[in-house]
């Protein structure tokens, strides 16, 4: 009899490596990740090597709530280290995935999960080639949590390195920023409200083709996750002991994510993105890599946004629209909104 | 209109820095206190320091919320989360707040006390109806902006009977504030006021005459958006370059002279004046705070746990005092940005988004001790 996976929910043994997870890995991961390195079956999966150099990059998700506008954290998870293999310069080729699932979890749930990950997986030209289960006693996860591990090649010729920005090149931004986490925060508990925000997540590697495709001098790739723009762009000033000059006219922030921000007391800066990238580049490329990126569905909206500096503080200044300057500082904290 | 970039558009900024600078005389200084950390805020984050000529200078007042709690305050809601083991609702900011005993409601948290952020009255309301197990309190902070949803939750809690919900009422008034600096004889000197901009749309734009009348210092109600403080500063200067002292109104779009009669009305039903109650920097002000009336009595945290208010010293290195009476900036202390940051805050100021010392480190520290002592040296 198979898997109830409209009904059914995760039980305990799903995850105890009898008969019972056997049969949840064929009638769920196996059927919806299909390809022939999974279906080799074995402990690991057998892989080709590649010429070049390779990167390897993972990535946990823990998102909550599990299921948002724009994706879920099946989606994420293969968009999130897909990119950051991106980030590298390198082309993904392979996943792994890990899910740790929580006793009492709907199947058809993560039925949904699955499916949106191997659509994404699709979608971004990657194969997930093994992975593993493990059940938790209720009240002791959160639904799911997945890891997943990228392994991808760099072409020859490439290196991009947080470290190689030089006073002088040129910021380029691929789109709108703020995205993701709006979309999340308006779906919290006790925040809930109607944004019309949709998770800017997706695959960023043929974006990252594309710009390499142009030649431009690149430095070094990021995709401002966690902590947003503003978090990003000190990591990399840090990173290579420099500063930052922007022009905050010249940062594209939707109108939907700019109200929900002014309505919450937040800045768009800080908020998280999970389908965008940071590229710094030599100055006089930055007109070539800026229209191999707008030539991209998800580069249509990139920016110049700014240029490196020479700083011995790294700070990352901000010109603002109204003349003034300002830091765009660390995130400190959670960002909360105001009081008064 | 959108209400967000008409109030944010650069081109009508430089014409009204343009005014500023060619009707603020280079003859005289003008000493402009913000009140609201909202305003500290906006003038940090859109740069409008750099928009001002130097003649006109803005100095930070003490409207923040969280700045102005003393830490013996802090440490009464922790000592509900973590010996009455009640949950403890509050707004976000008042979690990092430096209390005694190294301690800070993140790190009672982290120790066990059930402390929840909550982004209104409300979702501590709900939790309460939801865990009716629970002993829940929202720690009720704030000027007379978030004073009228206290009001609303609490008549909501005894109309319904709610039995396991209480406030830690630490509500305080902006007129008292703005009177005990102008009254110190040794505080700093100031032409001007930038007046709240949510506050007033509460009280109204008339509670501040008597700054005008009595005190002859003129007023500004201002919005939170860069375009609405260039205005009120455009504003002050003509008033003072012309002798008046008038409360003027910018931020008509949502204040009038009378405020919201209606929260006023809930706000006295639920609340009477305290006699006294201590202000960080600013000492213990007479009825410059509310509690609740004898009729709510029975949400009033304080006497249901019986947890008093035990004054504490601030940390001696820490100038937040001084900086909440507008007589020091952020730079001027020892421990800005050294021992004192937003990732390990020692002073109140150091923590909030609307503190003073926070917006400074933030978004202005670039500019360095010098450009700031070159603007100190002309108060």
């Amino acid at each position: 009899m198979s898997i109830d996976l409209h009904h059914g929910r995760v039980e305990m043994n799903h995850g105890s490596g009898g008969r019972a997870m056997a049969q949840l890995i064929d009638e769920l991961f196996a059927r919806q990740f299909a390809n022939d390195f999974l279906a080799q079956g074995n402990d690991g999966a057998m892989l080709p090597a590649p010429a070049g150099r390779l990167v390897m990059s993972t990535d946990s998700h823990v998102v909550s709530p599990l299921f948002f506008p724009g994706g879920n954290i099946g989606s994420l998870s293969v968009h999130g280290t897909v990119n950051d293999v991106a980030m590298m310069g390198a082309r993904p080729l392979y996943l792994a995935a890990s899910f740790i699932l929580e006793e009492g979890f709907p199947l058809a749930d993560l039925l949904r999960i699955v499916e949106s990950m191997a659509n994404a997986a699709v979608g971004a030209g990657v194969c997930i080639v093994t992975g593993d289960t493990k059940v938790v006693e209720k009240g002791k996860g959160d639904g799911v949590f997945i890891t997943t591990t990228g392994v991808g090649v760099v072409r020859d010729g490439i290196s991009l390195s947080g470290n190689q920005a030089c006073p002088g090149d040129k910021v380029l931004l691929s789109g709108s920023i703020g995205e993701h986490g709006m979309a999340i925060l308006s779906q919290r508990e006790g925040l809930s409200f109607d944004s019309g925000v949709v998770s800017d997540s997706a695959p960023l590697n043929g974006l990252v083709e594309a710009m390499l495709d142009s030649g431009a001098q690149l430095r070094a790739l990021r995709d401002p996750t966690r902590g947003g723009l503003a978090t990003t762009l000190n990591e990399l000033a840090k990173q290579s002991g420099v500063g930052m000059r922007l022009d905050e006219a010249a940062i594209p922030v939707r109108s939907a994510v700019s109200a929900a921000c002014e309505f919450l007391g937040l800045d768009p800066c800080y908020i998280a993105n999970e389908g965008k990238l940071v590229a710094i580049c030599e100055s006089r490329d930055a007109d070539r890599l800026l229209a191999a990126m707008r030539g991209h569905p998800l580069g249509e909206n990139a920016a110049i946004i700014g240029e490196v500096v020479d700083d011995r503080h790294g700070f990352v200044q901000m010109t603002t629209r109204m003349g003034g300057r300002r830091i765009l500082d660390w995130l400190s904290g959670e960002p909360l909104p105001r009081i008064c | 209109m959108r209400y967000v970039d008409e109030f944010r558009d650069g081109e009508l900024a430089r014409h009204l820095a343009a005014a500023i600078g060619s009707e603020a005389k280079g003859t005289r200084r003008y000493h402009l206190m913000e009140f609201c950390g909202g305003h500290t805020h906006a003038i940090s984050r859109y740069g409008l320091g750099d928009l001002l000529p130097p003649s006109v200078l803005m100095i930070h007042g003490p409207g923040c919320p969280v700045c102005v709690l003393p830490i013996g305050r802090i440490d009464q809601a922790i000592r509900l989360a973590l010996e009455h083991r009640v949950t403890l609702c509050s707004y976000g900011d008042c979690l990092r707040v430096p209390a005694s005993h190294g301690l800070s409601l993140l790190k009672a948290k982290a120790q066990g006390a059930d402390v929840r952020m909550v982004y209104a009255v409300t979702d501590a309301l709900e939790l309460a109806r939801r865990n009716p197990e629970r002993q829940v309190v929202f720690l009720a902070i704030g000027f007379e902006t978030t004073t009228p949803p206290t009001a609303v939750a609490v008549q909501q809690a005894k109309a319904s009977g709610l039995k396991n919900f209480s406030v830690l009422c630490y509500h305080v008034l902006t007129p008292a504030a703005m009177h005990a600096i102008l009254e110190n004889p040794a505080g700093v000197q100031l032409d001007g006021f930038i007046g709240p901009a949510h506050v007033s749309t509460v009280i109204g734009s008339l509670s501040y005459e008597p700054f005008a009348r009595d005190h002859g210092k003129p007023v500004v109600i201002a919005g939170f958006e860069p375009l609405d403080v260039m205005q009120a500063v455009l504003m002050l200067v003509r008033q003072i370059n012309t002798g008046r002292a008038e409360v003027e109104n910018e931020f008509t779009r949502a204040v009038t002279p009378e405020g919201n009669l209606k929260a006023q009305a809930i706000v006295n039903e639920v609340f009477e004046l305290r006699d006294s109650f201590e202000w960080r920097g600013l000492g213990a002000l007479p009825n410059s705070a509310v509690k609740l009336r004898p009729r709510y009595a029975d949400f009033d945290a304080e006497a249901r746990f019986g947890v008093g208010y035990v004054p504490v010293p601030d940390n001696k290195a820490c100038e937040c005092g001084a900086i909440l009476r507008g007589e020091k900036r952020p730079q001027d202390c020892r421990i800005f940005g050294t021992a004192c940051t937003p990732d390990r805050p020692v002073g109140s100021c150091m923590v909030s988004a609307e503190g003073a010392c926070s917006a400074h480190y933030t978004y202005g520290r670039f500019q360095g001790p010098a450009r700031a002592n070159a603007r100190g040296d002309m108060q």
